[in-house]
């Protein structure tokens, strides 16, 4: 018992840290929540699903075919609605979450919705671990966000793009003052938001049906692992991550599934309630909070 | 001047305040008299602004005490603390953009310390508002009380902020570099306004970097640099006082 | 050289007079004052006696538009005061569940269990909210949005209050006419105290919180205090609009916190016309009877809102409501420029 809380536990931690990972870097570099997340999120899964059925696309060519169409799409949102209002909260909140949620509607209508959809594993089979029997899609899984954090950091400390990406992180108008495009580095914000997005839906999904409310708990739980840790930060996601993987797992162990939710819905609210900068934010005085 | 306990109206003790490592404010620590008008001086960045945000409670301090009128007002939010009878203009205007400049003043005068010192129904409170407006310089018979803050030039602003905490009747005004992004004709113009206020009774505490008019104004001034306070004294004392040449040279030659 | 034009806008002649004491002193002038008020309450309240007309089905599409204006206004008025809210679903859901539970299990007649399901819904989303007052922008807006989520996955879970299948076989209300009037009246009720509200010393204050908190904070202002009366004031709107629906539809169930009851009254106030209060309302009177006439596309409906939402914020950011009052007010001619 144990010792499956604890893989499977790690298991979903990883799984989390994976959804949350493209909200919080948009979030933290242009300061863009984008609502549209849980939409980009499944877009990538149905993208790629039709590519393999339909089309009979290799699985390494559609993934790729995806992640680079779901940047791109998030790229192209930015210029055509996102820069228009840019700067106003209300209407970037409302432009995106109508977004996310025109987008999982459409599909709703569309019918992606039965047993059918379901994406390959990478590769089948499974493997012991103390005792807790993992498959490998969940090995790939674990990898995947091992891999993407580990790109991230080196990413952002050690390429031209990345330095830009902090630096308008930190403080936008110095940047600005400096040479960086604001705009630009905002609109690949977002391109690598959802590509990560997509990267996360096509190592995630395969380990069930996709369903359209699946995507409303993406963005929720992108939410408040990102409310958890302090947007804007990559220790705090992965922290946040490990607290709420393993109080899900916990959870529906000994109380039951149907509760899994409720636990991140219950953690935002705290969280936002006790300490809104999060464990890791960076504290923000009364001054220029949230 | 006597200095006992109750002719004091604030008293700071050792406050300080450190953002992510940086010390901004170094365990400072002063008084203001009833009816005295303290500068504030200090190159940039050297913790002006920062001092006036702990003393009005819009950042939490980490250490010391706030002591103001008797009563310990430390870590108690802004508007408790304007209650008592501080207010304060910002360094960075904060004007209601979409309102007109008189509506601007209508806030203040709706609160509930002015409401028992004056009362006031709908209505009423816009005679009073353009009254304060005329105060500070705005012409009553134009359209510039009426016009929306955000038409308004910067100078018009500056003043609009001082007529917000006029408005408040407070015992004690404190004024976050109020001169800056002023004109010469709109400084001279202010300057008895404020003279007038301390000459009436009004404490003050005055955050300038315009060392002239300030000094003519003031009775006592201390001067900060990296968050610590260098030197107190009349104007004349603080500045044949070597720490604030330096302080003023120094940040000069890297500046 | 080439000449080139610009476009003024100008106030009409009837505008600037009526801003005096002439405004009463020609019928023209108190017409051009009173018609667009008078005009839509009159329509409003005689639509429920064209029954025969324009038959039962869209006298019921006149309750649900009434409803989900009620929503609208008070998302407005939280906007007003700078609170975004996505989840208008909290007060219908929290006005619907209470109502429901009062008349089922404690039997409550419903001339009780409305103003009560209003005023208590009201109370107990203000003191949810209470805590994160101090939120602005999109951390408000993600609290609002997880509440209706976070009470729907507790009712499944915990199964209380009827769990998945709801509230059934609630007592009816008492006449047709009682159905269609109350909710209209609700309605111009609240829109214009509303605007009167929002006119006074009063709504200044809200104003100013919106535009610049500190400041207001500066000016000796709880700021909390008026955020928390706001979201009361526009709680009661919401709650009682969840309250009257739940005994419209004898019926109280996970729909009550469902996202139709959160983007749809966003929608209604973004097309309609932010801050005006008469904007939301006439974006419900357009978007509603619509999504009625589309309610054989099913989801797609909620596609099109979403489209709709987009464009407005980004191509009409300033809604039908602003756009007809300046074409009222206004006339507008090009100029010749240097």
């Amino acid at each position: 018992m144990i010792s499956s809380i604890l893989v499977y536990g790690l298991v979903n931690s990883v799984i989390l840290a994976l959804i949350a990972i493209g909200f919080s870097l948009t979030f933290g570099i242009s300061g863009v929540a984008n609502f549209a997340y849980g939409g980009f999120y499944l877009l990538s899964g149905y993208l790629t699903w039709i590519l393999l059925k339909y089309l009979g696309l290799p699985f390494i060519v559609a993934v790729f075919i995806t992640i680079g169409a779901v940047g791109l799409l998030g790229f192209l949102i930015y210029w055509v609605i996102l820069l228009r209002v840019r700067g106003i909260v209300l209407s970037e909140v409302i432009a995106t979450f109508a977004l996310g949620v025109g987008m999982l509607e459409f599909f709703r209508w569309k019918g992606f919705v039965t047993y059918e959809f379901t994406l390959p594993y990478f590769k089948k089979g499974m493997l012991l671990i103390a005792d807790v029997p993992v498959d490998y899609q969940r090995l790939f899984i674990i990898a995947i966000g091992l891999a993407l954090v580990l790109f991230l950091y080196i990413f952002t400390h050690h390429t031209r793009i990345g330095w830009s990406f902090r630096g308008i992180a930190q403080n936008e108008r110095t940047a600005i003052s400096l040479g960086i495009e604001s705009d630009w580095t905002a609109a690949l914000s977002l391109a690598f938001g959802s590509a990560m997005a997509a990267v996360a839906a096509i190592s995630i999904l395969p380990l069930g049906i996709i369903s359209i409310n699946m995507g409303y708990d993406v963005l929720l739980i992108a939410v408040a692992v990102g409310i958890v840790g302090g947007l804007e930060s990559v220790p705090g996601i992965l922290v946040a991550s490990l607290i709420l993987g393993y109080a899900q797992i916990i959870t529906s162990m000994y109380i039951s599934a149907e509760w899994m939710m409720v636990v991140y819905l219950a953690a935002i609210v705290l969280v936002l309630t006790i300490k809104p900068s999060g464990l890791f934010g960076k504290f923000k005085e009364l001054e220029e909070r949230v | 001047m006597d200095k006992t306990e109750d002719q004091t109206i604030l008293k700071v003790e050792d406050i300080g305040k450190s953002f992510g490592g940086l010390l901004a404010v170094d365990k400072v620590s002063f008084h203001v008299q009833k009816g005295e008008l303290l500068g504030v001086i200090g190159p940039n960045g050297s913790g002006k602004t920062t001092l006036v945000n702990l003393v009005t409670g819009f950042v939490r301090p980490d250490s010391g005490r706030v002591i103001f009128q008797g009563l310990d007002i430390t870590g108690k939010m802004p508007y408790r603390i304007a209650e008592l009878g501080m207010a304060r203009t910002f360094q960075m205007v904060k004007p209601f953009y979409h309102l007109p400049a008189f509506k601007n003043i209508i806030i203040p005068l709706y609160s509930p310390r002015v409401k028992k010192l004056r009362g006031g129904k709908y209505g009423e409170r816009d005679a009073v508002a353009i009254d304060l407006l005329e105060e500070v310089g705005f012409e009553r018979d134009s359209f510039v009380p009426y016009k929306v803050a955000s038409s308004l030039p910067h100078g018009y602003l500056k003043r609009l902020e001082l007529a917000r905490c006029l408005a408040l009747r407070s015992d004690l005004l404190i004024l976050d570099e109020l001169f800056s992004g002023m004109s010469m004709s709109e400084v001279a113009s202010t300057l008895p306004i404020i003279e007038r206020l301390n000459g009436e009774g009004l404490s003050i505490i005055m955050v300038e970097h315009r060392l002239k008019e300030l000094f003519r104004v003031a009775s006592r001034v201390i001067a900060l640099n990296f968050g610590r306070k260098i030197a107190e004294g009349s104007p004349h004392e603080v500045m044949e006082s070597e720490a604030v040449k330096a302080a003023y040279l120094g940040s000069e030659a890297e500046g | 050289m080439t000449v080139r034009y610009r476009k003024e806008r100008l106030d009409r002649g009837i505008k600037a007079r009526c801003e005096d004491m002439f405004a009463l002193s020609s019928y023209r002038e108190i017409l051009y004052l009173l018609l667009p008020r008078v005009l839509p309450v009159i329509a409003l309240l005689c639509f429920p006696l064209l029954k025969g007309v324009v038959g039962l089905y869209w006298e019921k599409v006149l309750v649900i538009t009434c409803a989900i204006a009620l929503l609208s206004l008070s998302w407005d008025l939280m906007a007003s005061v700078g609170l975004v809210s996505l989840g208008q679903a909290l007060f219908f859901g929290a006005g619907a569940y209470l109502t429901g539970f009062l008349n089922k299990s404690l039997g409550w007649p419903y001339f009780l269990t409305i103003p009560f399901g209003t005023v208590g819904g009201a109370l107990f989303c203000t003191f949810l909210l209470l805590p994160v007052l101090r939120l602005r922008g999109v951390y408000f807006a993600i609290v609002t949005l997880t509440l209706p989520l976070l009470f729907t996955r507790f009712i499944e879970a915990s199964k209380i209050l009827g769990g998945n299948a709801g509230i059934s076989s609630l007592s009816p209300l008492p006449h047709l006419w009682f159905e269609l009037y109350v909710p209209v009246l609700a309605l111009l009720i609240c829109l214009f105290s509303f605007r009167r509200l929002i006119n006074e010393d009063y709504g200044l204050v809200l104003q100013g919180i919106r535009d610049n908190d500190l400041a207001v904070m500066s000016g000796a202002i709880n700021i909390y205090k008026f955020k928390a009366q706001a979201v009361f004031i526009a709680g009661m709107a919401g709650a009682f609009a969840g309250a009257f629906m739940t005994h419209y539809y004898q019926f109280v169930g996970m729909p009550a916190f469902a996202l139709d009851y959160s983007i749809l009254p966003l929608t209604c106030a973004v097309l309609g016309g932010v801050g005006t209060f008469a904007g939301p309302t006439v974006g419900a009177f357009i978007l509603v009877p619509l999504s009625e006439a589309l309610r054989a596309f099913g989801t797609l409906r909620v596609v099109f809102y979403s489209a709709i939402l987009i464009i407005c914020v980004v191509g009409l950011p300033e809604g039908i409501f602003h756009y007809i009052q300046r074409k009222y007010h206004q006339f507008e001619r090009m100029v010749e420029v240097g």
